[in-house]
């Protein structure tokens, strides 16, 4: 940029604009400089250069090495001049300029000068040039000086010398540390600022030393520290002294904690906000100790100064998301700031009311939140959406409001990012709620009518053809995508074709009219919409090949390989004579451990999931399965666990275990993974020992062929079990191959192989495997219809244990069962606690589980476990999964 | 973490005109490493605090994870930037010290021809707040004295004098206030 900003301005406005700087020019203000070195110096001249200069600088010109240079040694003469002013100028100026070393020595002497200087502005000020510029060797000349300014008299000169050590201290750090003493005395100064700065310095000098950093917090808590400032860092740094200290300070004494809380009633906001947010941040904190806290935040809400009302919001936020029930107490003042003129305050107040709410104050706040949603950045937006989306999850019942609130944002303005978050969440709600389902597609169809995004276009109209056909009249939702065809672009109309032709497969009635529909479509514009027609016409509509279901499956039926798997075939495909056969393409899955580990449990979201994307991890085992003809007569695949390590981290090869369930038989699929490249492993396979696990006999096992490095196979052993019960035990497993070396040049194998073993961990089959997690959206509903016929009630003492929502997980993960309406969160110091879970068992039995905790005792708790389902033996089953266990 | 034991720090300081254009900026953070990278971070800020009211109190944004306090007086507006785990209080303390100094440096002129025709002092009291990202001083007068102290040796005291003219000015508001 060769001109400065300001030139700009020049045939616009010049009266508005009027500015010192107009017209100003790198080349002349440089050739100004040369003022400097006049032998009669003008310091006030001197000093309008150097601004000149500065502006420059700051408007973000850069000075080439030679002018860097340049101007540098000239700025050094200005050293000449006695004026105050001026020198001021040259400081900033040399920091500015960030010398390289050898420039560094010229002025060095002149700033020793003025660090021992009378003028306390000139030594405070060269400290910080000499300490800014220099390097490491030139440190311990003036170590003697800066460790004598740390003690000055002159608070300015102190801190200038605190400060500088702080930046050093990240470089030569052996050099400050020498410094102790001094640090010291100066964090007894009377002083507010160098107080500040000692504090800072001596607890990074210590910080790697646990023992002294809290001797120092001691220290300090008990006298007085002066500025706020200080007291912060002070509050941060005991905060660290608790966090280090874990949990032996529980009992009894605790005066860190104590100081916190004593912190609460400083006279300054600052000290005041940051003790609040310590106390909140700490790990485990109870109700009681937060409470506190909480109201000091709670009397900031109706503050006057937004910035007060914004930390206290913030941080109430981040504490709704671990103790829902502690921020309840500031709702009504949260309300208030629904409508607070500051929009990130306003969007705070909606998310912590949205995470604290409880089920009648849902309308409420959808009422609020829809004033307000019009006059928000798209990003706010969609942190709202995302809130409204969990909210309705955990209460279903209110689907209705919440759905009419999603659909009604939906038809305003809004970008990509916005409009994708609101279809994701009413896809969610659509798969998890089904009484939303068909309120749902009629708001997606509006919304396609139109909508701009050909993606969420297209997306939608996938979702439509796979949902569409299954509800109650299918028809009402063939003119919304009919009009597609007409009015869109071509994506967007192909994909329309292949939803009508989905409709017309899946809906006989409707088949004839689908017709009618599809051939005006065989005069479409564009290839790719005239070909979808054509297809779908002929395939669905002629006698041609197969039976109706081979043709539906042919169309819409998921492909049954993997993509990854069919791109790597077509890619070494040869173009030839011979057609290419898909049935050549590997159908086993690349295991993706790190990728399942990474989203434990975590729902797909949105579009890109499954129904409509990808086949998910179920579906694809399934198909797994089927794929392989011993498995064939197993019949329904009941439950596949989630993959259980069988191996540490980082081993030779890499094994873990999928349990898929049948009625009368299990099959462990393990999936191996070599990791070593010199090697080839051959006719891989589990061998199991069934000692421990008396009712299960094995029919067979299906070896891997071949395991070359790094691309995952599965290899498979089945068992036969009693009939739909949920019988268990235990596995131990070894590997068992054949290796061969390979010539890592050639990547090409050694004929002979020899026969290893490889141990790997047992694996348990436990009653949950026998259980599948789903949720009903009323329990007690669902409950009631159920009928107390097949109930069993009993109690259980569960003991001492660590807490009340530690013993509810336990069970919870025992039983392997969904819980329902947000009943798995135990709210913080309560003494009794109900918990609803469904699922079905296996044989599919559908089981209701209602789970009443007490605490019995200061630790012990006490359980009721009242079971309903339609099998009263399923029922024991349960009372006999949780008394073994 | 700020709170995992830190010092506060702030990442910049920026003086923009109502067109957001720089007057004066320092930035202490290497989050934004060349020029273009400052100045899309400057026009991102300017354009989302906008419409704003930030006149008679400070007021407060996140965004891109920096928590960010402004004020707009005339055609000027502050911004003080640290990040999104800093204590709000200590940068609006921060925002306040600079506003304060400015106000009483440029005599209670605070525009932008009044703070381009005096840039100097500007940069010298940018100077004197922060240092390397660590806070030197937040309270207005004491930074206006240390920008404005040369005067005090020096036989020019014009600044000074509207200095200690600022100063009465605010004992007589105090004492009015006191008497009421």
């Amino acid at each position: 940029m060769a001109q400065p900003l300001v030139k700009k301005d020049d045939d616009r406005d010049d009266e508005a604009d009027y500015s010192p700087f107009l017209g100003i020019e790198k080349g002349a203000v440089l050739q100004e400089a040369r003022v400097f070195n006049d032998p009669q110096l003008d310091a006030r001249r001197c000093s309008q250069v150097i601004t000149k200069l500065l502006y420059l600088l700051n408007q973000g010109e850069s000075f080439t090495k030679v002018e860097a240079t340049e101007v540098f040694f000239a700025v050094t003469k200005l050293f000449q001049s006695r004026d105050l002013g001026l020198r001021r100028m040259v400081y900033l100026m040399i920091k500015e300029l960030s010398p390289c070393a050898d420039e560094v020595i010229i002025v060095t002497s002149s700033l020793m000068k003025d660090m021992n200087s009378k003028t306390d502005m000139y030594r405070a000020n060269a400290i910080r040039v000499l300490c800014r510029i220099t390097d490491g060797t030139l440190l311990t000349q003036i170590e003697r000086y800066l460790k004598q300014a740390i003690v000055d008299k002159n608070p300015v000169v102190a801190s200038a010398a605190l400060v500088s050590g702080i930046h050093i201290l990240q470089t030569n750090p052996e050099i400050v540390k020498r410094w102790s003493n001094e640090v010291q005395e100066a964090v007894q100064s009377r002083a507010a600022l160098v107080q500040f700065h000692a504090l800072a310095l001596l607890h990074q000098i210590r910080q790697n030393d646990r023992l002294a950093v809290s001797k120092l917090v001691t220290s300090l808590t008990r006298g007085s520290v002066r500025s706020p400032l200080a007291q912060c860092l002070l509050i941060r740094y005991t905060s660290q002294v608790i966090r280090e200290a874990g949990n032996n300070t529980q009992a009894g004494d605790r005066p860190f904690f104590d100081f916190l809380e004593s912190c609460l009633r400083h006279k300054s906001e600052m000290v005041i906000f940051e003790a609040a947010k310590a106390i909140t941040e700490l790990n485990g904190v109870t109700s009681r100790e937060l409470t506190p806290a909480i109201t000091v935040l709670q009397l900031f809400l109706s503050s006057s100064k937004p910035v007060l009302r914004f930390a206290a919001v913030r941080t109430l936020n981040k504490v709704a998301m671990t103790h829902p029930m502690a921020v309840t107490n500031c709702n009504i003042d949260m309300e208030s700031l629904i409508s607070d003129q500051n929009r990130s305050i306003a969007t705070l107040a909606i998310t912590t009311l949205l995470k604290t709410g409880n089920e009648s104050s849902v309308e409420r706040l959808m009422k609020q939140i829809t004033n307000f949603m019009s006059d928000i950045a798209d990003e706010f937006k969609i942190v709202v959406v995302e809130a409204i989306r969990s909210l309705c999850l955990k209460f279903p019942l209110k689907y209705r409001s919440l759905m009419n609130f999603l659909s009604s944002i939906l038809r305003e303005e809004g970008g990509f990012e916005y409009k994708k978050a609101i279809v994701d969440s009413i896809v969610i709600l659509i798969r998890d709620i089904p009484d939303a389902k068909e309120s749902g597609l009629l708001h997606l169809c509006e919304f396609i009518e139109d909508c701009e995004f050909t993606y969420l276009s297209t997306q939608i109209l996938h979702f439509l053809g796979v949902e569409g056909p299954k509800t109650s009249d299918p028809s009402k939702y063939i003119r919304y995508i009919y009009n597609r065809v007409h009015l869109e672009n071509a994506t967007v109309r192909a994909s329309a074709v292949s939803t009508l032709a989905g409709f017309g497969a899946a809906v006989d009635a409707l088949k004839p009219r689908i017709f009618v529909l599809l051939r005006r479509c065989l005069f479409d514009s564009d290839d790719e919409v005239r070909d979808r027609a054509t297809l779908y016409l002929n395939t669905l509509g002629g006698d041609g090949l197969g039976t109706e279901n081979d043709r539906k499956d042919f169309l819409f039926g998921s492909l049954d390989v993997p993509l990854v798997n069919l791109e790597t075939s077509l890619k070494n495909y040869e173009p030839s004579e011979e057609a290419f056969d898909i049935n050549s393409v590997p159908k086993e899955v690349k295991s993706q451990p790190l990728a399942e580990k990474k989203a434990p449990g975590k729902k797909p979201t949105g579009l890109g999931a499954p129904p409509s994307g990808p086949p998910s991890t179920a579906d694809s085992y399934e198909r797994l399965l089927l794929s392989i003809p011993e498995f064939a007569n197993f019949g329904k695949l009941f439950k596949s666990s989630a993959p259980v390590e069988l191996t540490e981290a980082e081993t030779e090869y890499a094994v873990n275990v999928v349990k898929h369930i049948f009625d009368r038989h299990i099959v462990f699929q393990y999936n191996c993974t070599n990791t070593i490249p010199e090697q080839l492993l051959e006719d891989v396979n589990v061998i199991v020992d069934a000692s421990e696990a008396e009712e299960f006999s094995e029919l067979f096992s299906k070896p891997l062929r071949s395991l070359p490095y790094d691309s995952p196979g599965q290899t498979f052993v089945a068992f036969e079990k009693p009939e739909g019960l949920p019988t268990t035990g235990k596995f131990s497993n070894t590997l068992k191959f054949i290796v061969k070396e390979v010539d890592p040049t050639t990547g090409e194998a050694e004929d002979d192989g020899v026969e290893d073993e490889y141990q790997l961990e047992d694996l348990e089959v436990v009653s949950a495997d026998y259980i599948v997690k789903v949720g009903v959206s009323n329990f007690r509903n669902a409950w009631e219809s159920m009928g107390p016929d097949c109930e069993r009630v009993d109690e259980y003492g569960l003991g001492a244990r660590e807490s009340l929502a530690e013993a509810v997980n336990t069970v919870i993960n025992l039983l392997g069962l969904q819980p329902c309406e947000g009943t798995e969160a135990v709210p913080p110091n309560s003494r009794s606690h109900t918990c609803l879970l469904s699922g079905v068992f296996i044989g599919n039995v559908k089981v209701l589980v209602r789970l009443s905790f007490g605490l019995d005792g200061p630790k012990d708790v006490a359980m009721k476990l009242s079971v309903r389902s339609d099998d009263e033996t399923v029922s024991d089953a349960i009372h006999e999964i949780v008394a073994s266990g | 973490m700020a709170s995992n034991g830190q010092c506060p720090s702030i990442k910049n300081i920026l003086l923009l005109d109502s067109e957001g254009k720089r007057v004066a900026v320092k930035y202490y953070s290497d989050d934004w490493p060349t020029n273009n990278s400052k100045l899309a971070f400057e026009k991102f800020v300017f354009s989302k605090t906008l419409k704003t009211n930030a006149r008679t109190e400070a007021e407060v944004t996140l965004l891109e994870n920096n928590i960010i306090i402004y004020k707009f007086v005339q055609d000027l507006h502050f911004f003080v930037t640290g990040g999104d785990d800093e204590n709000e209080l200590i940068l609006a303390s921060v925002l306040q010290g600079f506003f304060d100094a400015v106000t009483l440096l440029l005599r209670s002129n605070v525009d932008k021809r009044e703070a381009l025709e005096n840039l100097d002092l500007i940069l010298l009291c940018l100077d004197e707040i922060v240092d390397g990202g660590i806070i030197l001083e937040t309270n207005g007068p004491l930074i206006a004295e240390k920008v404005t102290s040369h005067s005090l040796d020096a036989d020019a005291p014009l600044s000074e004098q509207t200095l200690t003219q600022a100063w009465a000015t605010a004992r007589e508001h105090l004492t009015r206030t006191l008497l009421k």
